[in-house]
């Protein structure tokens, strides 16, 4: 069931280098219905820096957020950005343990007591929301793009932990796109992992990882793919350029958030959701007709086959499948 | 009143945690006690001697053993006080092992709760009235439940020492798993070419009554004195009339009907004969998938029919079979590919599990014995075999291992070779278990002479690129990932309880474990029976096994049914539910809560209504006892005033 | 490789220590394999991480410590996802990060200092400042060249700030660090 006002953590990366989610995030959730109420004063979750000096540290950097949220009455915490969501939600599950629980308490001025939820807001959108609700807004069809949806490696996984969809083969973007009317190819790597957080530090390694990534959407049949991570959008747009220079290759595949395709499907502007704001340029994919258009062509293209066909099935056939 | 205690040291299990002199010192204060001793180990030879020794010379009148659980020698100690001109209900069994000198270390802990449970024992067996069996006959007839190869040795073996058996098997035809086998291992041996006269033999014996395409609706009675109703499934084809020529099947226009058979492996038609050498060879109709039954028009069989066989109107039919005996041999199932999504879940058209891959090595089977790649029909050169695909996997909730796969990959793997000289196999393992006669020879023999590479890793992922399957693993012996690029995949898939195993269980009134795999009595030295008397088992459903151990199991259970039956009757067990007619007031509660309805509601001669125990169905549970609201039922052995007497003796202690 | 003389070289403590730090009991890898086969980072480890867990069954602490293995663990979760014998094999990862770094063991001094520049940045202004973190972490590792070609494009679309925006509790978050510190140090006198 979705509620209508939910704490939203947009993160560090949100706030910078992935502005554009952040805008466009905004700009969906506003059209489904969504109100979100940012912490007041939030401040970083720790990320994976954080839960490389100690867990409580870690647990303290994010319960700090989570007690604000507490404070707020609100009962769900939700986030665009997976490493985010996992450092919510490790804090809760650490937490449980009351010993524990009490020394992360000692290091953050406001107690947290473990009442909030930490949910993906792809999936406050696509489980609480709905694809029912999702398809009701659609004003405009894609025709232009075949998308391999991205969920990188954390947001499903491990499943005791993230509680949403599929760990090997997570859907919920695929249905999301669907529902738009955007041809989703089948991509099998949706959770391998991009690089993560080593790209400022280990460049060399995440642009080989990349490669793969980049390679098997290809592979699929995708011209674009679409994410639910700033992390994964990084690495496999800022760094396309990288990766082509290291390993000879010419990729040139755009990169979207889930929320910029669904914008533009609601007829937002490209501008709205900071479509500009990426690399790869996705202006050659992004045209649009509106859904009338799109089901005057179809039946134009459907009687157009039916005419030829009619005649050759003139003779009666048996029973057949 | 004479009571004799003996309290056993059994070595130093019960003695190393119990001070034994001391329990038997405090014993003999116990008013009623003429004798109380205790005895290194009191159920071997010279053990029992001491006590019937001590009965004639005490004249004791009842017994007390203090040892170990009831469930070991109860039987032992009450032969042994009858020889001794006692009767058998006059003996009572104080665990002190296993509730006490097994739980704890502490021996003062231990010798207080010992002298305790020996005086609850003495005060009960005070109480003990000389109960006496009855006998009843014996009906020599057996059902054996599934026609695999365990339950047809079965039956065979019942058959030929003179029984009359009643087969029953769910599927159209009988055979089981062994008959979709295409070779068998270490051998080699043509699966069917082996099982196929063992087939015939069921068929034809004159003692053997088959019912194919039946499953059991209920049983009813005990040990002795089943009545079992059979419920005969509707093929919608009269297999009186039916010939198994095949036509119907070649005529059919639905082509893409579920092959259970096959497991999946290609689809077949909506009516078909499972097999060529099929037995029964009849024809069944798949109301699923049939357009006369999803549709309303089609026909087309009862039209090619020569014998006019076809019968949309056919219903269910129920019949009833007496026995004295049941033996299950259900076999087991194989786990769904679904619950492995990281080997594609069963999307992917390459990745297949071993029993498809067994089908398409068979020459009567779908591919009539060409390997080729389900999604493009071609011949794939390089195959990969997965171990445990699922099985030892406790993630999966299957934490056990699956007892066959390593020998079948093996098998597998050879055939591969065989059918395509200049193909490559690989197999990933874990551990290769072969441990039965030319077994790990065997595993030898595909990696030396039929050149397949084994892999020691296990696989964590497979995906389709372009027109391969790429499959990547570890090489834990190297230390690193290891990639293949398949043309073919075969899942080992974990072995599981066959569908609908608990619900079987629940109608025997048999235990089954976590998994669904049948109790037996006890895993060492009764593994073909179970707790439940007249109850049998044979086979992998007792646990998974390959084909010589279940051989060997269904021949042992029919050597128990031989053995139940060589006597006219059988004694009932006299600790049963009684009622005295007089306290009864007719109320009927423990007809009601009675789980095995054992009990009646009778008239007495003045018209009153009171509740009546049919002896034999009892199994002396007890739960009418509780349930009296009037102590006018009373379990024989284990009244009321019997366990108010321990509760007695305990608290004023 | 030498011989390893388990009798003497086994380091218990060490193996009793990680269990209880991380909640998982390494007797439960079975070495399977598959962890490492599904580990995207097991050609960019000196040993992979089920060579790991065996280190750790052997109690091998400076072997496992030393590595660079255990800084490359990017926790992407696939070993934990797949792992039959249910072990969380990336928290283990984890608590050996967590006690490398505590004895100031570390093989891979570029991901610590971007880390450590990351750290630092939160303790003075409560949220990333990226700006601040990368030329932070340029000086400290000498790394001055690393995706310059990145920075006009990143500028122009407005997706790097040049000015920190520093949070109201800005102190809060650093008194979380000072206090945890302080935490760390009574540890350390208690447990020597």
């Amino acid at each position: 069931m979705a509620e209508t006002k939910y704490a939203y953590f947009c993160g560090c990366s949100l706030e910078g280098t992935a502005k554009e989610y952040d805008d466009s995030m905004r700009v969906v959730m506003k059209a489904l219905g969504a109100e979100l109420v940012e912490p007041d004063d939030w401040s970083c979750c720790g990320s994976s820096p954080a839960h490389t000096v100690d867990y409580d540290l870690a647990s303290a950097l994010a319960a700090r957020n989570l007690a604000i949220v507490e404070k707020m009455g609100l009962p769900t915490i939700t986030t665009p950005c997976p490493s985010c969501l996992i450092g919510f939600k490790k804090a809760n599950r650490a937490m449980a343990n009351e010993v524990f629980k009490k020394g992360v308490n000692e290091l953050i001025d406001e107690p947290y007591n473990c009442s909030v939820e930490a949910k993906s807001s792809l999936q406050v959108i696509y489980e609480d929301i709905g694809l029912e609700a999702i398809a009701s807004r659609v004003t405009h069809i894609l025709p232009d793009l075949k998308v391999a949806p991205y969920y990188g490696c954390i947001l499903n996984r491990p499943p005791e932990l993230a509680h949403f969809d599929d760990p090997e083969n997570p859907i919920a973007m695929d249905r999301i796109l669907s529902t738009l009317g955007v041809d989703v190819r089948d991509f099998v790597f949706k959770t391998e992992c991009c690089g993560a957080a080593f790209g400022v530090p280990k460049r060399k390694m995440v642009n080989e990882l990349t490669y793969k990534v980049l390679s098997m959407a290809l592979d699929a049949g995708a011209n674009c793919i679409v994410v639910a991570c700033p992390l994964c959008q990084q690495n496999l747009d800022l760094r396309q350029g990288q990766v082509n220079s290291l390993m000879g290759s010419n990729f040139n595949i755009p990169v979207l958030y889930f929320t910029q395709v669904m914008g533009l499907a609601y007829g937002h502007s490209p501008k709205e959701l900071g479509i500009d704001k990426i690399f790869v340029s996705a202006d050659h994919l992004i045209g649009r007709v509106t859904k009338e258009e799109y089901e005057k062509q179809k039946a134009q293209e459907a009687a157009a086959k039916k005419a030829p066909k009619a005649k050759a099935t003139e003779e009666t056939k048996t029973e057949e499948t | 009143m004479r009571v004799g205690v003996f309290i056993c040291h059994c070595g130093s299990n019960i003695a190393g945690t119990i001070d034994v002199a001391k329990v038997a010192a405090e014993t003999r204060k116990i008013p009623g006690v003429a004798f109380a001793t205790n005895y290194m180990y009191t159920c071997s030879e010279p053990g029992q001697k001491e006590i019937t020794d001590a009965i004639a010379r005490e004249h004791l009148d009842r017994i007390v053993v203090a040892a170990c659980s009831p469930r070991m020698h109860e039987n032992t100690f009450r032969k042994t006080i009858e020889k001794a001109g006692l009767n058998r209900y006059f003996l009572e069994m104080a665990n002190i092992r296993e509730h006490i000198s097994w739980i704890g270390l502490d021996k003062e802990l231990n010798t207080n709760k010992a002298i305790e449970e020996v005086a609850m024992a003495v005060s009960k067996a005070m109480q003990d009235k000389p109960l006496f069996s009855s006998s009843f006959k014996v009906n020599k007839r057996v059902v054996v439940i599934g026609g695999g190869v365990a339950g047809m040795q079965a039956a065979l073996d019942c058959a030929d020492g003179g029984l009359e058996v009643v087969m029953v098997e769910k599927s159209p035809a009988i055979g089981g798993m062994m008959a979709r086998l295409d070779k068998t291992f270490p051998t080699i041996d043509c699966s069917i070419c082996i099982l196929g006269p063992k087939m015939v033999d069921v068929a034809q014996h004159d003692k053997i009554k088959l019912y194919a395409y039946s499953e059991i609706e209920e049983i009813k009675g005990y040990v002795g004195n089943y009545q079992i109703k059979i419920r005969k499934k509707a093929a919608y084809v009269d297999w009186t009339k039916c010939t198994g020529c095949g036509l119907c099947m070649e005529k059919c226009p639905t082509k893409n009907a579920y092959d259970y058979f096959n497991f999946g492996a290609a689809p077949t038609r909506a009516i078909n004969i499972p097999f060529p050498q099929a037995i029964p060879k009849k024809a069944k109709i798949d109301p699923k998938y049939c357009r006369q039954f999803t549709k309303g028009k089609c026909g087309v069989c009862a039209k090619v029919c020569p014998t006019g066989a076809i019968n949309y109107e056919q219903q269910d039919e129920i019949v009833t079979e007496d026995v004295g005996a049941i033996v299950v041999a259900t076999g087991y199932g194989l786990l769904d590919q679904e619950r492995l999504p990281e080997y594609g879940g069963g999307r992917y058209p390459d990745a297949i599990t071993g029993i498809q891959y067994e089908r398409i090595l068979n020459a009567s089977g779908p591919t009539s014995g060409h390997i080729i790649r389900p999604s493009d029909h071609e011949e794939p050169k390089t195959v990969v075999f997965v171990s445990c695909a699922g099985s030892r996997d406790k993630s999966v909730g299957v934490p056990y291992c699956s007892n066959f796969c390593c020998m079948y990959i093996a098998k597998q793997a050879i055939l591969t070779k065989d059918h395509i000289p200049d193909s490559q196999s690989y197999v990933f393992y874990m551990d290769i278990r072969a441990p039965g006669k030319g077994y790990d020879e065997f595993t030898r023999r595909a990696q030396e002479e039929y050149g397949a590479k084994y892999i020691r890793g296990r696989v964590s992922r497979i995906y389709p690129k372009g027109k391969k399957m790429i499959v990547q693993g570890a090489d834990t012996l190297l230390g690193t990932t290891v990639e293949v690029e398949a043309d073919l995949v075969v899942l080992a898939t974990a072995a599981i309880a066959a569908d609908g195993a608990p619900q079987m269980a629940e109608k025997l009134h048999i235990s089954y474990d976590t998994f669904g795999f049948y109790v037996e009595s006890h895993p060492k030295l009764r593994p073909v029976e179970t707790n439940t008397s007249g109850v049998f088992l044979a086979g992998a459903c007792q646990g998974l096994k390959d084909i010589p151990a279940s051989v060997t199991q269904g021949s042992a259970a029919a050597a128990k049914v031989l053995s139940l039956f060589s006597k006219d009757m059988l004694e009932s067990d006299p600790a049963i539910a009684q009622v005295n007619n007089n306290a009864c007031v007719g109320c009927l509660k423990c007809v009601k809560t009675c789980p095995f309805g054992a009990i009646v509601e009778d008239k007495l001669r003045d018209g009153r209504t009171v509740a009546k125990v049919i002896e034999t169905v009892c199994a002396g549970c007890g739960v009418c006892t509780s349930t009296c609201p009037c102590g006018a039922i009373q379990l024989q052995h284990f009244t009321d005033n019997q366990l108010l007497a321990e509760v007695s003796t305990i608290c004023q202690m | 490789m030498d011989t390893i003389n388990l009798t003497e070289k086994t380091d218990w403590a060490f193996i009793e220590q990680v269990k209880k730090k991380s909640g998982e009991n390494p007797s439960l890898c079975y070495q399977c394999g598959n962890c490492t086969a599904g580990c995207p980072y097991t050609q960019y480890f000196d040993y992979p991480v089920s060579m790991v867990m065996r280190l750790l069954q052997a109690g091998q602490k400076d072997t496992i410590l030393n590595s660079k293995a255990i800084w490359l663990c990017a926790t992407c979760e696939t070993c934990t996802t797949r792992c039959p014998c249910e072990v969380d094999v990336a928290l283990i990862m984890e608590a050996l990060r967590i006690i490398a770094r505590r004895e100031g063991r570390v093989s891979e001094k570029d991901i610590k200092l971007f880390n450590d520049s990351f750290l630092d940045s939160i303790k003075q202004y409560g949220r990333m400042f990226e700006m601040g973190i990368l030329l932070g972490y340029k000086l400290r590792s000498g790394h001055l060249m690393g995706d310059a070609e990145l920075g006009p494009p990143m500028m122009s679309k407005g997706k790097i700030h040049l000015i920190p925006k520093k949070i109201k509790g800005a102190d809060e978050v650093a008194k979380i660090f000072t206090r945890f510190q302080e935490k760390a140090k009574q540890k350390v006198k208690k447990h020597g």
